[in-house]
């Protein structure tokens, strides 16, 4: 009997091995497709810049005409990219999970846009710049996840009713944008243009410095926080049961997910669709059943490093990622909400 | 096992407004296994969540081991005490081995790794409810009564001295049903486990429960051995229903035979 046992146990720790082994290379390959996306991303612009001069560009060489642009203007696009998008992705993925729908992305229910709204209005109708905006803009990100999860709170908060909560309020602050921007001074317009689709267009290197910090803080609120929402793929009832703080849980998920989602939105705009899109992508990815929460933060910095790159190199015109990503999005949006009476991969 | 029973002291609880349980008392027997029994609404499912921490009461508390649940710590009372809730839901395409594992959770802390204790636990459970053989399964291709099994291993890797379960034979054909309440005698006999579950069926409550608590209007309307409770009298004061009362002729308990208006030779009306 306890020798069954013994084999039984040895077998399931034999399989959890295996899927773990198979996960590791999975995050491998992902590294590997954000290493060739850099490359390419570091030799590709108005020239094609071959790989020994870009290695050499990066270790400080002076080479006219290459260090600028590889230093300059490529490598912070590079960096900025997989930071903003390692921010979507972990933040929308944290929210699909607790919610348990992949409707429940931050980029949907109204928190994003609110971070956008506020510095459109900061911007067109305050005349503000910089970093007085950026704050702003964090602020309002977050004052607007808590109005969310308060106006949803009612014994409890359930994920329908915030999501639906979340879905009034973002139409709320669209009609907010579009009357700022109706009324803006022609000369603020194409500032708070960059604030309705996001772009890593004049990246610079200091500005990645937020994103790194906003990574760390709130990134290890999430991580504290891993099992929990591991269990919260039970259902609540269930995870209450298995030990969890619910109510403790949620808000510190929601803060962390919520912090980076607004950190990242100040830094580049709301680059459409990233945290929406880079869970159920992870989720198809690791394979279901497993916790998708750092596969999706790699995906999302793929989807932007890559869409940044066909935005700028292989579309006819420039244009500024977040077009490129909400043209992906969107269709998938409709496609999930056609089929959101099946029970989704959350 | 613990040394004070599982007490629920003066309990009021309800959601928002409407109060469904009101000054309830109830002491559940340790090592034992109590059917709750009522009509829809009675407050029997209320009463299970408040149980296990699920619900805040308004008033009056549950203790176990002489300590309130509600001022434990959840990780620390997940540790003694599971609840299996009616729906509970599952990640689609998870395997068994995978969701029998999120029984653990209570016994991780923030920093602990998965342990060869872990993978026992897991074993044991698996082997309990023989679904060792579907351990590498997906559980949405097992059977109804395959995947409510596993569900029970996953309440029992949490390897708690006391089991809640809010109807287990929901959905489940007949024979599923069987299978599943004898699964709890057995660990009832092997773990000395106290369980306390939410039946609907009068009859399998009567043979499977050593107590029987039936309720009625948010209070208990009487509690005891299946004999002294399931009479004509309580069935008809809980339910509104008239029937009448047999010995279980494979197991000597008491057993209910409702009479409606029709196809009886004694009428309920007379």
């Amino acid at each position: 009997m306890s020798a069954a046992l013994d084999t039984l146990a040895r077998d399931i720790a034999r399989q959890r091995r295996r899927r773990s082994a198979r996960r590791l290379r999975l995050g491998l390959l992902m590294g590997a497709l954000l290493l060739g996306t850099v490359a390419l991303t570091l030799s590709v612009g108005h020239t094609i810049t071959p790989p020994g001069q870009v290695l050499r560009a990066l270790a400080g060489d002076d080479l006219p005409g290459v260090s600028f642009a590889v230093r300059e203007l490529r490598l912070p696009r590079a960096v900025l990219s997989i930071l903003a998008g390692l921010s979507f992705g972990l933040g929308g993925v944290a929210f699909q999970i607790m919610l348990r729908n992949p409707l429940a992305s931050p980029d949907i229910i109204g928190i994003s846009i609110g971070s956008s709204a506020a510095a459109v209005l900061a911007i067109t109708a305050f005349g503000l710049t910089g970093m007085a905006v950026s704050l702003l803009a964090v602020l309002s990100g977050l004052g607007v996840a808590a109005a969310i999860y308060l106006l949803s709170f009612r014994n409890g908060v359930a994920g329908a009713r915030l999501i639906l909560v979340g879905i009034a309020i973002a139409a709320m602050l669209q009609s907010v944008i579009a009357y700022a921007l109706a009324r803006a001074p022609s000369w603020t317009l194409q500032d708070a243009l960059r604030w309705l689709t996001g772009s890593v267009n004049g990246a610079t290197l200091p500005q990645a410095l937020p994103l790194l910090v906003s990574l760390t803080v709130f990134g290890a609120l999430l991580l504290a926080c891993r099992r929990d929402l591991e269990a919260m793929r039970l259902g609540d009832d269930t995870a209450a049961a298995l030990g969890v703080s619910l109510t403790r849980a949620r808000a510190t998920i929601m803060l962390g997910a919520v912090g980076m989602i607004a950190v990242a939105t100040a830094v580049t705009g709301p680059i459409a669709f990233t945290a929406f899109l880079s869970g159920p992508i992870a989720m198809r990815l690791a394979g279901p059943g497993r916790s998708p929460v750092l596969m999706a933060g790699l995906v999302g910095a793929a989807l932007v490093l890559i869409g940044d790159f066909i935005g700028q190199q292989m579309l006819p015109a420039r244009y500024p990622v977040g077009i490129v990503t909400g043209a992906l999005g969107a269709p998938f949006l409709v496609y999930l909400i056609v089929r959101a009476n099946r029970t989704g991969a959350f | 096992m613990p040394m004070q029973p599982l007490t629920v002291e003066t309990l009021s609880a309800g959601y928002g407004q409407a109060a469904i349980l009101r000054g309830l008392n109830l002491t559940v027997p340790t090592g034992r296994i109590t059917a709750i029994v009522g009509a829809n609404a009675c407050g029997k499912s209320t009463l299970l969540r408040c149980m296990s921490r699920l619900l805040k009461p308004e008033q009056g508390q549950v203790l176990l081991d002489g300590r309130a649940i509600h001022r434990t710590p959840p990780r620390e009372l997940a540790r003694r005490l599971g609840l299996l809730p009616q729906t509970p839901l599952a990640p689609g395409g998870i395997t068994v081995a995978d969701l029998v594992s999120h029984g653990r959770h209570p016994h991780k802390g923030l920093l602990a790794r998965w342990s060869a204790e872990d993978d026992r636990a897991v074993a044991r459970a698996l082997t309990a409810t023989r679904t060792d053989t579907l351990a590498d399964r997906d559980l949405d291709a097992l059977s109804g009564g395959q995947r409510q099994r596993v569900w029970i291993a996953m309440a029992l890797a949490q390897e708690t001295d006391v089991l809640l379960l809010d109807e287990p034979t929901t959905y489940l054909d007949i024979n599923h049903q069987i299978e599943v309440l004898d699964l709890l005698v057995d660990l009832n006999r092997d773990r000395q486990t106290t369980i306390v579950m939410v039946l609907h069926d009068l009859n399998l409550a009567a043979r499977y429960a050593d107590t029987l608590v039936a309720m009625k209007n948010g209070a208990i309307h009487a509690a005891g051995p299946p004999q002294e409770v399931l009479t004509e009298a309580t069935v008809e004061q809980a339910f509104g229903l008239p029937c009448r009362i047999i010995p279980d002729p494979t197991s000597g308990k008491p057993m209910v035979l409702p009479l409606g208006r029709h196809n009886t030779t004694e009428s309920s009306a007379a």
